[in-house]
């Protein structure tokens, strides 16, 4: 007969059986996620982040952006009212890690761009009290004088293609892209020429209003101008997504 | 100790430090009783809501709800948040329908005349001016000097009628003036911001400003271009109206000297204007709440006209 006794009087049985007990939990919720088929949801129009943008993403992550601020709309009413139709499973399929959270000292971000111009991006960040007075948001003034550093940029890339987003590192993954996502599209997760169409949409997007260089700025902004954009919820009945869950 | 006695309660026999034990009573009964009632629960939780995965599905549940979507269908679904967030949607809408429905039926004339649909206007585009606009417009629409134009006074870049703001709204704006450092003298510069200090009745060197009248009317500087013979701007480009007081790039009041007024003006014609950039609203918001807000800035703040 089994004994209680065993588990509280041997340590390492102790540990393997606790784990196991609350893996039950994690296997249960998560793993059947991955089966499910309507899990993400079946939209266009997302894809992955360009080379400027997934830096942006970077420094999103490294100024701790994510400790203040959600990117996660959940479909309940005053939410949708204020920031907008809920996130849906689809648009951060190709976040790694994915930026959810689950602090909001500031406003969910999920849906924000677009929504204030590039110069407002910038004055904001630089001094967040000069736009919105009653703002706690600290000032990042910094991201305007560092230059991006871009020597990394395919590695970070390739880590991205080695956890499954589809940058294209040969010409039959960027054919597969090219039918995926468009032309245009493709030619930007092409991790060869990463470094050109950084510069490129920098230059074209002028994101910290100084083209003569490309910042840290360039590229946040950039990234946050694209949140919650890519999919276009006019084409889409409002209960579309109804079906999914 | 307690231990020999009849009837003692069992211990678990683990003995500590001599004499310290530990005692094996059985839980006590309410907590059972609780344990397994929210064992019931959870399995009586299976058939009503959305739970069990199966291939690659799940199971659904038997609990139903109805909604009505935009395009007024009634349909049905198994319980879900997304489902539920409609049906909420929809009786919220069911309280407010009434005024957008007459919001969106009247033209601005009766709206404007017609107090109960302005209360609602002021009460619902408080709360969207706040979540949308405030962030550059600032809260009471007071806008920014050299960033956001002010919505409460009665000049406006592109036009105070219901019609123009409503485009406003819809298609966002971008007003541009190129840079003039390349194509005309410091002198000639000089000259110019004389000229436009003068119209709005600020301190200004006569002679200076006379010439710049001059150059603001000529083909070389072609200033009257864009902001009208009259300097009074173009709504249709959203040129400033150069002959009143009210500054949004050149923060002219701001400034006591007359020598760094005219430095502010300057610096204005020197290196043009590119950064007044409106969103665009027409995709994030619906039809109706640009309605609304549109009725908000021209009545509720005041500034229409
Ligand atoms: C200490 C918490 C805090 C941190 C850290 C923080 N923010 Fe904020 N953020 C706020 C608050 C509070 C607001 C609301 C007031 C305002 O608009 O400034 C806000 C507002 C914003 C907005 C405007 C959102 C809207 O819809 O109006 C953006 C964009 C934003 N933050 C971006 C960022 C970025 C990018 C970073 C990292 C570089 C960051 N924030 C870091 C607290 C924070
Ligand atoms: C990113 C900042 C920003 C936000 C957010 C914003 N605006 Fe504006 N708005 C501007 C700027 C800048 C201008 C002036 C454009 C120019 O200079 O050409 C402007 C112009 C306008 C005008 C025309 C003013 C005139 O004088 O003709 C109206 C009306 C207006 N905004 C209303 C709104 C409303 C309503 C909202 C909210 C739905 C809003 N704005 C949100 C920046 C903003
Ligand atoms: C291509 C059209 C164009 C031409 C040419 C032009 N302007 Fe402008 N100007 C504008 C617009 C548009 C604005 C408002 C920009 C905005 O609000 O975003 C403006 C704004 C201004 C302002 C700022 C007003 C304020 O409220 O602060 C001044 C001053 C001015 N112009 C002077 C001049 C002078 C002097 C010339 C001739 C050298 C000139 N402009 C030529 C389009 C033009």
């Amino acid at each position: 007969m089994f004994k209680h006794e065993w588990l509280e009087t041997n340590v390492g049985l102790l540990l393997v059986f606790t784990m196991l007990a609350i893996s039950v939990g994690g296997l249960v919720e998560i793993a059947p996620l991955f089966f499910i088929n309507n899990t993400v949801e079946k939209v266009e129009g997302v894809r992955p982040y360009t080379p400027l943008e997934s830096r942006g993403r970077d420094i999103y992550i490294r100024e701790g952006c994510y400790l203040c601020h959600s990117q996660m709309i959940r479909p309940f009413r005053d939410e949708q009212l204020r920031y907008g139709h809920y996130s849906l499973a689809a648009e951060s399929k190709y976040d790694h890690p994915f930026q959810w959270g689950s602090k909001r000292t500031g406003p969910d971000l999920a849906r924000v761009g677009k929504k204030y111009s590039n110069e407002w991006q910038v004055a904001h960040l630089m001094d967040p009290k000069s736009m919105v007075p009653e703002s706690v948001m600290p000032r990042f003034p910094w991201l305007l004088t560092t230059p991006l550093d871009t020597a990394d940029l395919k590695d970070r890339l390739m880590a991205q293609r080695a956890v499954g987003v589809p940058y294209s590192a040969n010409q039959a993954e960027y054919e597969r892209n090219v039918k995926e996502f468009g032309a245009e599209n493709a030619e930007m997760l092409k991790i060869d020429d990463a470094q050109k169409n950084l510069l490129k949409q920098a230059q074209d997007g002028n994101f910290d209003g100084d083209r003569t260089n490309v910042t840290e700025m360039d590229a946040l902004v950039a990234y946050l101008q694209v949140l919650g954009t890519m999919v276009d919820f006019s084409k889409y009945d409002d209960d579309n997504f109804v079906q999914y869950r | 100790m307690s231990q020999n006695k009849p009837n003692a309660v069992q211990t678990t026999g683990h003995v500590w430090d001599e004499d310290l034990q530990e005692y094996n009573n059985p839980l006590p009964n309410w907590w059972t009783i609780a344990f397994y009632i929210t064992i019931v629960f959870s399995i009586i939780y299976w058939f009503i809501y959305p739970a069990w995965p199966v291939g690659h599905g799940f199971t659904t549940g038997f609990d139903k709800i109805t909604y009505v979507n935009d395009q007024g269908e009634t349909k049905t679904s198994h319980w879900n948040t997304r489902a539920l967030l409609m049906k909420e949607m929809n009786e919220h809408a069911e309280q407010q329908k009434p005024y957008y429905d007459k919001l969106m039926a009247e033209p601005y004339d009766k709206i404007a005349k017609d107090q109960d649909l302005l209360n609602f206007v002021a009460s619902a585009g408080k709360t969207l001016f706040g979540d949308n606009c405030a962030a550059c417009h600032q809260s009471g629409g007071g806008g920014k000097v050299g960033f956001f134009p002010n919505l409460t006074d009665d000049d406006w870049l592109y036009g105070g009628s219901y019609d123009k703001i409503q485009e406003s709204i819809t298609n966002g704006r971008h007003g541009y003036m190129p840079p003039f450092a390349q194509v005309l003298n410091d002198e000639q510069i000089t000259n110019l911001a004389n000229y436009v200090l003068s119209l709005s009745g600020e301190p200004s060197n006569a002679a200076k400003a006379a010439k710049g009248n001059e150059l603001f009317h000529s083909q070389a500087a072609a200033c009257f271009y864009c902001h009208g013979a009259d300097a009074k701007g173009r709504h249709v480009i959203g040129s400033a109206n150069l002959t009143d007081k009210i500054w949004l790039w050149a923060n002219v009041p701001a400034v006591e000297s007359a020598q760094g007024k005219v430095e502010a003006v300057k610096k204005v014609i020197e290196s043009g204007l590119n950064k007044g950039v409106m969103p665009t609203w027409g995709g994030r918001l619906k039809p109706e709440q640009i309605k609304l807000l549109t009725v908000y800035v021209h009545d509720t703040l005041g500034g229409g006209k």
